[in-house]
């Protein structure tokens, strides 16, 4: 079958609409978990240098910042493994599935 | 002497208002150091290996589609590390372990804000870039937009940048050499025109994502060596780590907080989004989407892309602070005279490459300076492949030939302008020799987040966004984005000479404004354009929408 038949299919099909929107609020709000632990972040340091500064713990060298810090890093990459595990193996057989109804 | 120690203050100066400067190789004015045999000879070697590869991927690249993106025949993990590898520059590498030495906790700050923009990249863009486009970003916009005005365009925002970042990365490459080999700048300049030339011409996509592979995984594993072997001497301890570093560094418990880097809120925002977004508008980061067989090996690329130099920005940090516990207790033999206040022999930049050698002697110094010399060499190469795409694909073939053209005239174009792109790179390293270039990376990104991040967004997720709306907006981020950061202190002031306080525009980065400018002026002319073509490209969103959201009818980026 030719692609454009396919396409005109999907676009018929519902359920195509329904997983696009579906995968969307999913993105989005991924996104803005990303952008308020970043921006959070850095408008704490602009607003608030003392509280970064506080020590873990009294007589501590480590400021509490640090692990703040290394958190944004370690969060920023676990964020995009979780997108990718679900993308890959969820969405794609969702997707799978509309393209394959739409092929037949 | 002193004329490279202020330089290199002003560099720092540069870092601590937030310039948008570690992703790019500006080392400011070094001081030629000795002649270095064991880092030529390594960096001789890798070479060697990356020209046997070149000569290998020849014997694939017969085609256009080879040239640009490798045949579509790259894996998401093998791609993930050539990404990592684009990212991971010299200056990100030396730039940010030496503003840690210099500063501790806001080096920290500055890696955080490189990484940010890879989840938003996956969420939003990967995968539809992947299904969309077929060799260039161009591709992408131009799918249901008028041709010859989209194109243009986005060959324009491509080769800005493209050119900000080489001029950045040549006369890194000449300083580096004086730091690092001890040899000669014209010497480094040349050097790397040829072999980058070398790598583009012959091996195409293929040699250049290989050169880029080897580099990272020699990076990777020589940063972790490093980092293992600081926090060895602290028993794996960050606190004892700490503790000694703020006991022996000239600013003491201030390491452990923020300093000066982030001051006003508007600049952090600002500068914020120009990482954030700059990433998502990168032409020679974007084309490596292409290189993969599938949306969902794009999505891998990504994923193992952020987790490689996430790990290596958390490196990067253990080696600044090691630095700080190696370096400063022996002030005869890294710092200038056996003066601490003198700073560092080389700069502050070298502290990354003196604890090489302090943990790991003259052997391991060698590796470490080759490494971070190929670094540049492989990121020219990738940038000069994304610039000699967007002439060839984009402007010859696509706006003049009107894709009328063969496969083999099309690469015989891209390997022409290949040719001239180098030249044009060395011509550039010669004449910015003398010049500050830091601001040339901050130019590069505040024209990526506010000219191609914003057409290539509407353009794949708002159905009303028309050519005329697109190209409108892009230009006027293009044009706002330069002006503003020309005017902003650190290029005005810092860079240029004027006196403190003449700079117009105060902030640190312009993206806030242009950013948003764009994204305005695309919404205002698109909803304006009632044309016969924009009833037209309005009517394709659909089937858009389907191609980037399924991949079907996608091109697999073979060619065959």
């Amino acid at each position: 079958m030719k692609d454009q038949d396919i396409v005109e299919r999907i676009q018929k099909n519902p359920k195509f609409f329904e997983f696009v929107r579906m995968r969307n609020n999913y993105s989005y709000v991924l996104s803005a978990l990303m952008l308020i632990a970043y921006f959070g972040y850095i408008l704490l340091i602009a607003f608030d240098k003392q509280l970064l500064a506080t020590k873990m713990a009294a007589g501590a060298t480590m400021s509490i910042g640090i692990p703040m810090g290394v958190g944004v890093l370690v969060f920023t990459i676990v964020i995009t493994a979780i997108y990718v595990r679900r993308a890959n193996s969820e969405f794609d057989a969702i997707k799978d599935e509309i393209v394959k109804e739409a092929s037949k | 002497m002193i004329k490279a120690k202020h330089i290199l203050g002003g560099i720092a100066a540069l870092l601590v208002a937030g310039a948008a400067l570690a992703a790019g190789a500006d080392l400011g004015q070094a001081q030629k150091q000795e002649t270095n045999w064991t880092a030529i000879v390594m960096f001789a070697i890798f070479v060697g290996i990356t020209l046997w590869i070149t000569k290998w991927a020849a014997t694939k690249t017969k085609t256009a589609a080879d040239f640009y993106t490798a045949g579509g025949g790259i894996t998401g993990f093998q791609n993930g590390l050539a990404i990592a590898g684009d990212y991971m520059s010299a200056a990100s590498f030396l730039g940010i372990s030496g503003l840690v030495f210099g500063s501790g906790f806001d080096g920290l700050i500055f890696s955080i804000g490189w990484l940010v923009g890879w989840p938003v990249i996956t969420f939003l863009m990967a995968e539809r870039l992947r299904n969309l486009g077929k060799f260039t970003f161009a591709d992408v916009a131009g799918y249901r937009f008028d041709p010859g005005p989209i194109r243009s365009f986005a060959a324009c925002g491509s080769l800005v940048v493209v050119a900000f970042y080489l001029i950045a990365q040549m006369v890194g490459a000449g300083q580096l050499i004086k730091l690092l080999f001890g040899l000669d700048y014209l010497y480094a300049v040349m050097l790397v025109g040829i072999i980058m030339m070398t790598y583009v011409l012959f091996g195409g996509m293929t040699a250049t994502t290989w050169v880029q592979i080897i580099k990272a995984c020699m990076l990777l594993a020589g940063a972790t060596f490093m980092a293992l072997a600081v926090m060895f001497q602290f028993g794996f301890s960050p606190e004892a780590m700490f503790t000694k570093a703020v006991e022996v560094h000239s600013k003491h418990d201030a390491i452990m907080s923020p300093g000066a880097l982030i001051n006003d809120p508007i600049s952090a925002i600002s500068v914020g989004m120009a990482l954030m977004f700059g990433t998502a508008g990168l032409p020679h980061i974007l084309m490596r989407f292409f290189t993969v067989p599938s949306a969902k090996e794009a999505r891998k690329s990504v994923a193992w892309a952020t987790t490689w130099i996430g790990y290596f920005y958390i490196l990067t940090f253990i080696i600044g602070f090691g630095a700080i516990t190696n370096l400063i207790p022996n002030p005869a033999d890294y710092f200038v005279g056996g003066d601490l206040a003198k700073g560092l022999k080389g700069g502050g930049n070298m502290a990354a490459v003196h604890l090489a050698k302090a943990v790991g002697g003259d052997m391991f110094m060698g590796f470490i300076s080759a490494v971070a010399f190929a670094t540049i060499l492989a990121v020219v190469a990738g940038l000069t492949l994304s610039g000699a795409s967007a002439v060839s694909h984009d402007l010859y073939a696509s706006v003049w030939r009107h894709g009328n053209v063969d496969s083999a005239t099309e690469l015989r174009v891209s390997r022409i302008t290949t040719v001239c792109l180098g030249i044009f790179a060395v011509a550039l390293g010669v004449v910015f020799e003398k010049q500050n270039v830091a601001f040339m990376v901050m130019l590069a990104f505040a024209v990526a987040c506010s000219a191609n991040f914003p057409v290539l967004f509407m353009s794949v997720l708002w159905k009303d966004c028309t050519t005329k709306g697109a190209v409108a907006g892009g230009t006027v981020g293009l044009i706002s984005s330069v002006a503003l950061t020309v005017l902003s202190p650190a290029v005005w002031e810092a860079s240029f000479g004027n006196p403190k306080g003449s700079a117009l525009f105060p902030y640190a980065s312009s993206a806030i404004f242009s950013m948003t400018a764009a994204f305005l002026v695309i919404y205002i002319v698109s909803k304006l354009d009632n044309s016969a073509q924009a009833k037209k490209e309005r009517a394709l969103f659909p089937a858009q929408l389907i191609r980037s959201e399924t991949g079907v009818g996608s091109s697999s980026a073979s060619g065959h």
